[in-house]
């Protein structure tokens, strides 16, 4: 299971010239992107009138949120299959203080990352120092674990959960009103939607300022080589606990959202299958890509989506045509983009 | 020249087998000290005890009087002990360049998150450590690859990155790690120069190696180990004509076996 690396072409910047040239475009891209996810596609979708679209596409961006904090811990070497139990974590955490300490849900949001945040150094501490194969069984109890302590444990209600979570209120800060109350509002979808892909477009910004800095490096050469790390003076134990706490942050993030717009959350709100959905994700979309567990989010829920025409057979044929992607794009759907520059 | 290093008593035991036998010398400053020994003898485990990538048994490291010795390699790293591996030990996928630029880690004068916000600290390391990878690299005669994949580079000059990247380190001890192994002639003869001129940088270099002919040419003083203990140190010439050190590499004259 080994994790083969294209490196990003921006690292590889040596003429000045071209490189600002390249920024220029990317900025460029990015500023497109924003428009169109967060301008056309609520055109198209009024247009069409397939308001239900809203609901999807905000799972994919909440989704998408959560994969890349995935991906993250696979930038270090890590492969990790327990984000749904951060997901959970993180919804729980929103929901509780919601529903029964009366906390605004804009409060409850950082905290749910923040909880996350450091839940995971606990857990991080002893089962970062596992590889390969045996971080990932781990995780992926560790899924499992935080489905039985959300059963068990009296303050999340038990198996029958938190449900009748109110919508967010009005966020207002010095008496401005800067997120009006949810439930003010016309269409709550259309603000959950535009809540989440913000969130997603700032994450994705912020991943991306991340892995091309240096602290990315120092994290990309973690997965390259640990031993080599360590003995150039990098400090892994912390380095690797940094990145598993900001990966369970953007987990907690996208749980708790999802929280608020099902407005419930229970113990198998996420579970393993989720946890593996959002590896899954990564690996479609392309581990050497920041963008990659984005796309991949995206194909997969819509491919799914779009297969349940196929009835019975949609998970066979959903299941075959992963493998084969994995077969013949190794790299993720993104390494398409490298062949074509090659040539 | 005074001891940067002293090994004292060192022992690493491995279930009932000794690994590394009570093993006593002292490195000085600015000098190249190689390690040699027959296969088995303890090299590698002596020096993963000297980079405290394993803890001793009993014994201790000391570096200028403060033991170093079951600290945390990267701790030991930032005290200027640095090991550098065999060809296979890069960032493979990472171009030449961006390997001895991340090497330079312990001159980071920015924080971890002061790189991801681009502090002035940052923006400065960041220039700074590209100047001085465009130097190493020069030195090293990497910079015609410097754009290349690790991953792609051909067995010498694999060697001459690791070299690099310990150099980045700006390391006072350099541990290398057989630098001439699977080497040709010409090739050995140049990294020669290469560690070479490392030392004249001011660099301590402890080396472990199998090429007896580079060896002799290169060290200053040679520590002879054979089955974890050690049976001699001294020059080059001292070593040559030691008995116990004939006698371990060509073995025991046959009557003392009882053949």
């Amino acid at each position: 299971m080994g994790i083969e690396h294209n490196s990003d072409g921006s690292s590889k910047a040596k003429p000045a010239g071209s490189s600002l040239a390249a920024t220029s475009l990317k900025i460029v891209g990015a500023l497109l992107f924003a428009a169109f996810v967060l301008i056309l596609v609520p055109m198209l979708i009024n247009g069409a009138e397939r308001w239900d679209l809203y609901y999807t596409l905000t799972s994919v961006a909440l989704l998408s949120i959560a994969s890349a904090g995935v991906w993250l811990t696979f930038y270090i070497g890590r492969i990790n299959i327990g984000q749904a139990a951060y997901a959970l974590i993180g919804g729980y955490v929103s929901a509780i203080l919601v529903v029964d300490y009366g906390v605004s849900f804009w409060w409850t949001l950082p905290l749910a990352g923040l909880t996350c945040a450091v839940i995971s150094v606990f857990v991080g501490l002893p089962i970062l120092r596992l590889r390969g194969v045996y971080f990932a069984m781990v995780t992926l109890v560790f899924t499992e674990v935080a489905k039985m302590a959300a059963l068990a444990l009296p303050i999340t209600h038990g198996a029958s959960g938190i449900a009748n979570i109110p919508l967010p209120g009005a966020l207002e800060i010095f008496g401005l009103t800067l997120i009006p109350d949810f439930n003010t509002l016309e269409n709550s979808r259309y603000a959950f939607y535009i809540l989440s892909v913000t969130l997603m477009l700032l994450c994705y910004f912020m991943m991306y300022r991340l892995v091309n800095s240096r602290m990315g490096r120092l994290c990309y050469s973690l997965q390259q080589n640990e031993e080599l790390a360590s003995s150039i003076g990098v400090n892994i134990t912390y380095l690797r606990l940094v990145a598993y706490a900001i990966s369970s942050f953007l987990g907690g993030i996208g749980g708790a959202i999802f929280a608020a717009i099902s407005q419930s959350v229970y113990p198998s709100s996420f579970a393993v299958a989720d946890s593996i959905n959002f590896m899954l994700n990564c690996f479609l979309g392309g581990l050497g890509y920041v963008l990659g567990p984005m796309l991949g989010t995206f194909v997969l829920y819509f491919g799914w989506d779009w297969l349940f025409q196929t009835g019975k057979y949609q998970l066979l044929i959903f299941s075959s045509v992963l493998i084969a992607l994995m077969l013949i794009l190794p790299n993720g759907l993104l390494s398409i983009r490298l062949w074509g520059k090659k040539s | 020249m005074s001891d940067i290093l002293s090994i004292e008593n060192l022992t690493r035991r491995f279930g009932g087998l000794y690994a590394v036998n009570d093993v006593s010398f002292t490195v000085r400053e600015n000098e190249i000290l190689s390690v040699i020994g027959p296969n088995g003898a303890g090299k590698s485990t002596l020096f993963k005890l000297i980079s405290s990538f394993l803890k001793p048994t009993s014994g201790r490291v000391m570096l200028q009087g403060e033991k170093i010795s079951g600290l945390a390699p990267h701790i030991v790293a930032r005290k200027g002990v640095v090991r550098t591996f065999q060809e296979t030990t890069i960032f493979r996928n990472m171009t030449v360049r961006e390997n001895v630029i991340i090497a330079h880690h312990l001159q980071s004068e920015a924080s971890l998150f002061g790189y991801f916000a681009g502090s002035a600290n940052a923006r400065s390391d960041v220039r700074k450590f590209g100047q001085s990878a465009d130097d190493i690299l020069t030195l090293l005669n990497l910079d015609s690859v410097a754009y290349e994949m690790a991953s792609n580079l051909p067995h010498g000059s694999l060697r001459a990155l690791g070299i690099a990247i310990g150099l980045a380190t700006n390391a006072r001890v350099l541990l290398l790690d057989e630098p001439f192994a699977g080497m040709n002639h010409e090739e050995t003869m140049r990294t020669v120069n290469m560690v070479q001129g490392v030392r004249d940088r001011g660099v301590t270099v402890l080396l472990v190696e199998h090429d007896m002919a580079a060896v002799m040419k290169i060290s200053d003083r040679i520590v002879v180990l054979n089955f974890g203990e050690k049976i001699a140190e001294g020059t080059s010439t001292e070593i040559q004509n030691d008995e116990r050190v004939i006698e371990a590499y060509l073995g025991i004259e046959d009557e003392s076996i009882g053949l």
